[in-house]
Parts: C-alpha cells; structure tokens; sequence
C-alpha cells in the first residue's frame, strides 16, 4: 500500500485524539424517572451545575420508564411516583428514598370556570373517568357546584399514554373512593383507560388540556400551578373542601410515619384530616445498593444531599412540600447503611 | 489477465526488471483480490443485517408469543398491570390511518401527476416538481408539530363540530362522526399522512408516465381522443403495474410513519367505529411505551407488535418492487 | 349537446381536478413551510446556538441539540457510507448478474423502506441492553443503518451510469482492478455519490423515532460519546409535548433549523446531480 502522506497521518492522529477524548469524561450522573418532579429536579441540577459544575442530566420519561432503566442499571438513579414495595426491592437489589411531597389536581378547561370555583368529590372524578358521566351539565357534577354554571358540553378526557408515578398515585386514590374503578381498572403506572385520549408526560396533559375546550385531566400541582390551569377544589375524606396547596398537600403528608417504613413506602392518598388534599403523593428515588458505577453513585447522592440542604426553597417556589429535617436525616443516614461500593464500604461518608 | 502478465513479464527486458514487474503483478493481483473481498463483506453485511433485524425482532417478541400465540392479533385489551395485551387496537389504528391517507393520497398523486406529464408548460415543470418533492424532504417530526398545534385546534373548533353535527341524525354514518371533538385522532392522523405519502407517489407516477411511448399516445390523439381519454385509456392502464407499485410504495411509507402520528393519534388503546375518536398505531405505541415498559412482558409484546409492523411493510415493499421491477423490464430500460 | 362537447367537457372536468390537486398540494407546502417560518423564525437568535437547553420556565438556546445532532449525523455518516460505498461497489461492479446480487438488492430496497421505529428496537437489543446504558454511539449505529440502504442504492446506479468503455480502456492499458474502480469509476460518478451522501444526510437530520430509545436526552452540553446526548429531534419531541411557553417557541425554532438544514441539502444534492434523483 502506498505510505500515508504526511497529512493523512496528522488528520488520523487528530480523529483519534478527539475520539479517545470524547470516549473520556467525567463520572457524568444520568437520571431518568417521573415527570412529577421534573421542573423541580431540572431546577436543582441547573443550579448545582452553576455551584459545583457538575452536570445532572435528568429525563423525564415517566416512572414506569425510570423503574425500568434502574432496574437495567442503564441510568445512575431512577425517579417514581409510585414507591417500590419492599420485597421489590430486595429483589432488585434496589435502595428507594423520597425527596419530595406534592400532589395531582384536576384540571379542566371551560369557558368562564376560574381556578378552584369547581369542586368534584372522588367518586364523581371516577364516573367521569369511566366514562359514565359523559357531559358537563350532568346531575352529579352540578349537584357538587350548585352556583357554577356548566355548559352542556361534553367531557373530553385527558389521561397519561406513558408509564406513570402520576397516573399510580390518581388511580390509587380513585380506586380506595371507587369500587366501580377498583374493580374495573385498578391502579398502577398505567391502566387500561376506559376513555379518553392519551398524552405523554405531565407535560402532554396540561398541554392537551389547555388545548381542548371542555377537557378534564390531572397533572402535577407545579404544572398546573405554572401554567396557569383551571385546578378544581376536591372534598377529602373528612367530607371538607380544600384547595390545593403546599399547606393541604403538607397536611397529607402529617400522617405519614417515615421512620418506620421500611424503604420508605408511603402512599399518601386519601388521608384523613380537615386540610388534608386527598389525591397526595410522594416522589421516590431509586439507586442500586451496589452500583455499577460508583463514582457517580458517590456523585448522585452528594447531589441529593446538597439538595435536601439547600434546595427547599427552590422546592417551595414551584409549590413542592420539602421534607422534614428529622426525616432528611433519616434518610442520609440509610444510605450509609446501604449504598456500598465494590468493597462493601458505603459510598458516602 | 494472466495470459498478458505473463506475457508482459517474460517480454521484460532483463532479469531484474522481470522480477519487479513480477512483484508489481503480484502485488495487482493481491489488492485486487483484498478489494474484491472487502465489498463482498459489505454486501453481505448488507444481508446480515437485515437477517440480525428479523432475529432480533423475533428473539425479542418470544416470550409475548408464547404467552399470548395467535390469539394476540385479535385481542383488544391493553392492559399492562393485569399483563394482559393484544394487538388490534394498534393494529386497527395503522389501518385505518393508513386507509384514509391512501384514500386521499391517491386521486390527489394522480391528479398532480397527470399534470405534471400532461398539463403543465414545460417552463414551470421542474419548479413544481421539485416543490412538491419538498414535501417529502419535511422531516416527519415537523408534521407532527404542525399537525398537533396548527391542524389539530382548526379541526377542533372549525371542522369537527359541524361535522358532528351535520351527521348527528344520519343512521349509518353518524357513528363514523361520534364523540367529543378532540382535535386529534384517526381522522387527523389519516390527513396527516395523506400530506406526507403524497410526494412519493407523484414521483413514482410521474416517472411511470414519462416512460409511455409517445407513439401510442399520438395515434389516440390520431383517432381523435380528448387529452383526458389518453390519460384514461392509453397512459394508465400501460401503467397500470407501475401505478400499483407506487401506491403500494406509499403505502408502506404510511404504515410504518411514527413521529407525525405519535402527536395527533390520541394515544387510545381502543378501536372504535368513530374517525373523531383517538386511536393508536403500532409504531405510536411503540414510541409511546418502549422506553417505560416494566415488566418483560410489556417489553416484548410491544417488539412483537414491531415485528408484525415489519412483517406488514416487507410484504408490501416487496410486492410492490416485484411489480416496478416488471415494469422496467417490460420497457427494455 | 353534441357527443364531442360532452367529451370536452368531461375532460375540462377532470383536469380542471387535476389543477385542483396540485393546488392543494403547493397549498399544503405553502402553509406548512409558512407557519414554520413565522413560528420558528420568532426568537431566531445567536442565542440559540450558544446558550443550553433551558429547564422549564427559563429561556435558552440549542446548542447542545444541535451539537449533538452534528456529531450523530458525521458519526453515522462516517460508519455507514464506507459499508454502503462497498456494497454498492460490489453490486455494480463484480456481482451485477449473480443470484446473490439480486437478492441483495432485495434485501436493500426493503431496508431502504423499513419503518425507522423498528431499527431503534433493533439497535436497543443488539447496543444498548449490552452496553448497560443509552449513548450517542448506540444513536450513530442507528442512523448508520439508515443511511447503509441509501448509500448502497445510490452507489448501485451511479457507477452503472459509468460506460463500460472507460472501464475497458483503463484495462486495456494495465491497470489493476482496484485502481481502475478507484481512479475511474468513482471519479466519474462523484457528483452522483455526493449526491447520495447529501440525501442521505438529509434523511438521517430528521430522524427521530431511532434516537428515542438508543441515545436518549440530555439537558445539557456534552461531547462524551459514551453517554446520552441531545439531538435536535428529541428536543424538539419533548419541548413541542410541553406546557411551556419557552420550550414550544424553541421547538418551533429547532424545527426550522432542521427542515432549512434538510432542505438545503436536498436542493444541493439535486442541482448536484442535474435532472432528478435516482430511483
């Protein structure tokens, strides 16, 4: 063969170079999980990237997407809305951890409803999500809103097409108010919809609602929140009408005993209480207790630790409800016990 | 070549020199033989990989086919907690998409292909041409944008309540036009794709025309045939195999299109008789769900829903090449 | 009416339908490219390409989209178009008659058609699940399998377009094989591969379904090939799903950026190539 000129020999080293380079590269963390929390952990990654330049690449794909990546350990962490039970865990070798509490509104989109001048209870959002109440004059929505006027318009349906902690938590409240809706669908990430059209990520709900007149859906408080939707009241378990808000999603969360669950496996939904919001949940973390890759392991929970440190008030501006210190603790002090590296030391002091 | 190497090598004028031209020969000889093995490798790498693509569609769709077998094509259900799936809502989505868009699509290619070939001054064929070829060059994700925040809100509130209203009372077809009016759904969907196999059906026609001998064309024009006679007794039916070609080209195109029909399907697992209703394709399924699907089974029933997609458009892609390669070889090209 | 003005009319009918199809389809063009001007063209900044994608609720630009797809599309180019180049080499000039030919061809034009959606699945198995994680390199090895079909046709017809006369003078004055393919065929046929290449860089910038599951996302610059990284499809996926006001404008943006890039090519490789694009 004819020898390479010396051109193409500089133009080879320089491909390889840059190749090797981009072969290199720092433990980089990847997330991938629920959409729940999603403007509040890209909040967070932003503003720890400006403080320690290290960048948190998180995808919003949904908790069914989140569980399955950590279980391929495709991902350095993985986020849901629906808590592993802990036989789960143990079987996948998997630590679970909460970050932050908030919780899922209905929201609609009707001509002249203002923000919370509705009120549904929780059968009522069962009907309407099984298709048996199908228009917006129908007797049991206005029996609940005697000076609303609705219009004879009817329900469109607003559901998630993905895998869910959102849809977990919005199922599994429907299903303890609902018989009919415990029977006929259950609840989980993802169900069979009776009705109603599908869309991806809280994202693509609060979109395809504020897109379609006469629409019902559920999101996320900080989606609503942030886009200015038309949240509805709800009558909780105490037969009280609440808002929501960081107080009533805060009064859910009162009840919860963290201390004595083991992986943290709270289900937030249809609490007792005056204040409480019936349909709250919490938002998981799930890590391998002994990481492929445990320099980013180390890194992801230094994030985490920095967040539960500094970043409530993020947390609160986008109407999440932080944690309790003494539930903060508790939690860093389980990934001593069981995050370990390679050689069985944990992987943050 | 041996024969003139040789030659040449003991026509060498000295012992040194026949000995270089000997290396040099041999040397020919070598990296003609490395090339020649280098494509061979790459053609059947060609074949490889369309061989590792079917194996591993199948090797990933095995434990869906075990578990549910033939019975999958015609389950509705969808349902991922009971672990409980089939096929016919996504099944029914593609086709019927699929349909409308052929429905529309066809005449539409024709028509601008007959003008193209028959119709239009010279001066302004290839702009035109090339314009509506543009269409084809849209990445597919731009008609999904276009289609769920420009199409989709004009149907919404222009198109799909008068429809629904006019066809409330008709016995038959008002089930056709039931149902809230989302905006998005089969029909969207179906309109969508209609725009984007558009293109590639007009190309194929138009060049399907253009090989017609003019020597037919002038005898009917001879006898005394109106220009559209022409097109509808000489060019289309000469044609005919070459036309079924593209359409069937379109076709595939339609089936297997994901992105434009990911954002104005709906996301329903339902197959319903309404085109206003949501609805869901194999390929939205699967770009909906793949990457969350918990639970082996999920996973593979959706890559066996990708097999079948696969197995449809191969079918169709095959057939139809089949019919454009008799047509070429009919023309002596 | 005479039988020969109902024939006329008829035929006025007919094609006055046809002006009506083409009508509707400039129309189409019209209003898509139109709205894609208007939308995309409203924050059209240098912003965009020196500033990240934004979390929700901040501006921000495409920088790390649009180098991604950069560095995707030149990754797939460069693994696919020397497998195609060879193939098609191989169709054209040493197998065109042989059974295996044919079927290649075959196997071809099916690949060339397969929905995209079914490579990604394909690339999942086969790259991602054994490398353990999403990366830009399991996202190159998608498209390359793309733009393999495209390259192979191209390549195919072009260098059938060479007379075999050059090839026969090349011979008759000595030349091995390799060179007369490498110093006649090819350079007879360049525009012809270029232009393939360009098509096929033209079809591979706008895909999306084959990234979704191979290189994921990633909300910020990065260069590492063994990690997600974002791509202008993806973020336009995801931006266009959303709420937020931001993010939609910076998808209309993203896609007129992609459709301008595409188009350009396109126009490129055609007046390359002069009449129209091989079949």
């Amino acid at each position: 063969m004819r020898i390479p000129s010396n051109a193409q020999i500089s133009v080879a080293a320089a491909v390889f170079l840059v190749g090797a380079a981009c072969f290199a590269g720092a433990a980089e963390i990847s997330g991938a999980g629920a959409t729940f929390p999603y403007p509040l952990y890209a909040k967070w990654a932003d503003a720890y990237k400006k403080e320690t330049n290290t960048g948190l690449n998180y995808q919003s794909i949904g908790s069914g997407g989140g569980i399955k990546q950590i279980k391929a350990k495709t991902v350095t962490f993985g986020a849901t809305d629906m808590p592993l039970k802990p036989e789960e865990l143990k079987k996948e070798g998997l630590v679970q951890f909460p970050t932050v509490t908030g919780g899922d509104v209905p929201v609609v989109h009707l001509d002249g409803v203002n923000p919370g001048e509705l009120v549904l209870d929780g059968p009522t959002l069962a009907s309407i999500f099984l298709g048996e109440v199908t228009s917006w004059d129908d007797h049991s929505i206005q029996k609940l809103n005697p000076k609303v006027k609705l219009p004879s318009q009817p329900i469109a349906v607003v559901h998630r097409s993905d895998g869910s902690g959102t849809t977990f938590i919005f199922t599994d409240y429907l299903s303890k108010v609902s018989a009919g809706w415990k029977s006929k669908v259950g609840a989980s990430t993802a169900v069979e919809w009776p009705t109603g059209i599908g869309a991806k990520g809280n994202e693509g709900v609060a979109n395809n609602v504020l897109q379609t007149n006469g629409a019902i859906g559920y999101v996320e408080y900080a989606y609503a929140k942030q886009n200015k939707m038309t949240y509805t009241d709800m009558i909780n378990k105490d037969g009280k009408r609440v808002a929501p808000s960081a107080q009533s999603f805060q009064a859910a969360a009162a009840n919860a005993d963290w201390a004595n669950a083991p992986g943290f496996y709270q289900i937030l939904t249809d609490q007792p209480g005056a204040n409480s919001w019936p349909i709250a949940g919490a938002t998981f973390i799930l890590m391998p207790a002994t990481p492929p890759d445990p320099a980013a392991a180390a890194e992801a929970l230094k994030f985490f630790r920095w967040a539960y440190a500094k970043g409530d008030k993020m947390a609160e501006d986008l109407d999440y409800v932080p944690l309790p210190r003494e539930v903060k603790d508790l939690i860093e002090k389980s990934w001593a016990k069981q995050i370990k590296g390679a050689d069985g030391k944990p992987l943050l002091d | 070549m041996r024969v003139a190497s040789e030659m040449a090598i003991e026509s060498a004028e000295s012992r040194p020199a026949k000995d270089q031209l000997a290396r040099v020969l041999l040397g020919f000889r070598l990296r003609d033989t490395a090339f020649r093995l280098l494509a061979l490798a790459s053609a059947w790498g060609v074949l490889i990989l369309l061989g590792g693509v079917i194996v591993s569609l199948i090797a990933g769709s095995m434990p869906a086919i075990k578990a549910f077998g033939l019975s999958f094509l015609w389950t509705e259900a969808w349902n991922p907690v009971t672990e409980q799936f089939g096929a016919v809502a996504p099944l029914y989505g593609t086709a019927m998409t699929s349909l409308i868009a052929m429905v529309i699509a066809v005449p539409s290619a024709l028509g601008i292909a007959i003008f193209l070939t028959e119709l239009c001054p010279y001066r302004l064929r290839r702009p035109v041409g090339i314009a509506i070829e543009l269409l084809a060059g849209i990445p597919s994700i731009i008609y999904g944008i276009w289609g769920l925040f420009v199409f989709a809100p004009f149907l919404q509130q222009h198109i799909e309540p008068p429809l629904i209203a006019a066809f409330a009372n008709v016995p038959v077809l008002s089930s056709l036009f039931s149902g809230p009016p989302y905006g998005i759904g089969v029909l969207t969907a179906g309109i969508i794709l209609a725009i984007m196999v558009l293109p590639i059906i007009t190309s194929i026609s138009r060049d399907v025309f253009a090989t017609v001998p003019s020597i037919l064309k002038e005898a009917a024009y001879g006898v005394g045939c109106t220009t559209w006679e022409v097109v509808r007794f000489i060019v289309i039916p000469y044609t005919r195999a070459g036309l079924i070609g593209a359409v069937m080209l379109g076709l595939g195109r339609a089936l297997g299109e994901t992105m434009a029909v990911t954002f104005v399907i709906g996301n329903a697992h339902k197959a319903g008789l309404s085109l206003l209703a949501p609805a869901t394709s194999i390929s939205a399924t699967i770009a909906n769900e793949f990457t969350e699907a918990v639970g082996g089974l999920h996973t593979s029933a959706l890559i066996e829903l990708g097999l079948i997609l696969f197995v449809i458009t191969f079918i169709i892609i095959a057939f139809a090449r089949l019919l454009l390669v008799r047509l070429v070889r009919q023309e002596g090209r | 009416m005479s039988l020969y003005g109902r024939r006329r009319r008829r035929a006025q009918l007919y094609f006055g339908l046809c002006y009506l199809s083409v009508a509707i389809g400039l129309g189409w063009l019209a209003l898509i490219l139109g709205t894609l001007i208007f939308e995309g063209s409203r924050n059209l900044s240098a912003s965009i390409f020196t500033q990240m994608t934004p979390p929700p609720g901040s501006g921000g630009g495409l920088l790390n989209a649009v180098a991604g797809s950069a560095i995707m599309t030149t990754l797939g180019m460069a693994i696919g178009t020397p497998l195609g180049l060879l193939a098609g080499t191989y169709l054209a000039e040493y197998g065109q008659h042989s059974k295996l030919s044919s079927v290649i061809r075959f196997i071809n034009d099916i690949l060339l058609s397969a929905p995209s959606i079914v490579v990604g699945l394909f690339i999942y198995e086969v790259i991602v699940v054994r490398m353990g994680h999403f990366s830009a390199i399991a996202g190159a090895a998608a498209l390359a399998v793309i733009v393999i079909p495209i390259v192979v046709r191209t390549t195919e017809d072009m260098l059938l377009l060479v007379p075999g006369s050059l090839r026969e003078a090349a011979s008759a004055l000595g030349l091995p094989r390799v060179t007369i393919i490498r110093k006649i065929a090819y350079r007879a046929a360049r525009a012809g591969l270029i232009t393939g290449a360009l098509l096929a860089v033209a079809r591979i910038s706008g895909e999306t379904a084959p990234l979704l599951f191979t290189v994921l996302n990633n909300q910020f610059f990065s260069i590492n090939l063994n990690g997600p990284m974002a791509s202008l499809p993806a973020v336009i996926f995801q931006f266009a799903l959303s709420p937020y006001k931001e993010w939609q404008q910076l998808a209309w943006t993203g896609a007129l950026i992609i459709t301008a890039a595409v188009l350009a090519l396109s126009i490129a490789a055609r007046a390359l190539h002069g009449k129209g694009q091989p079949r």
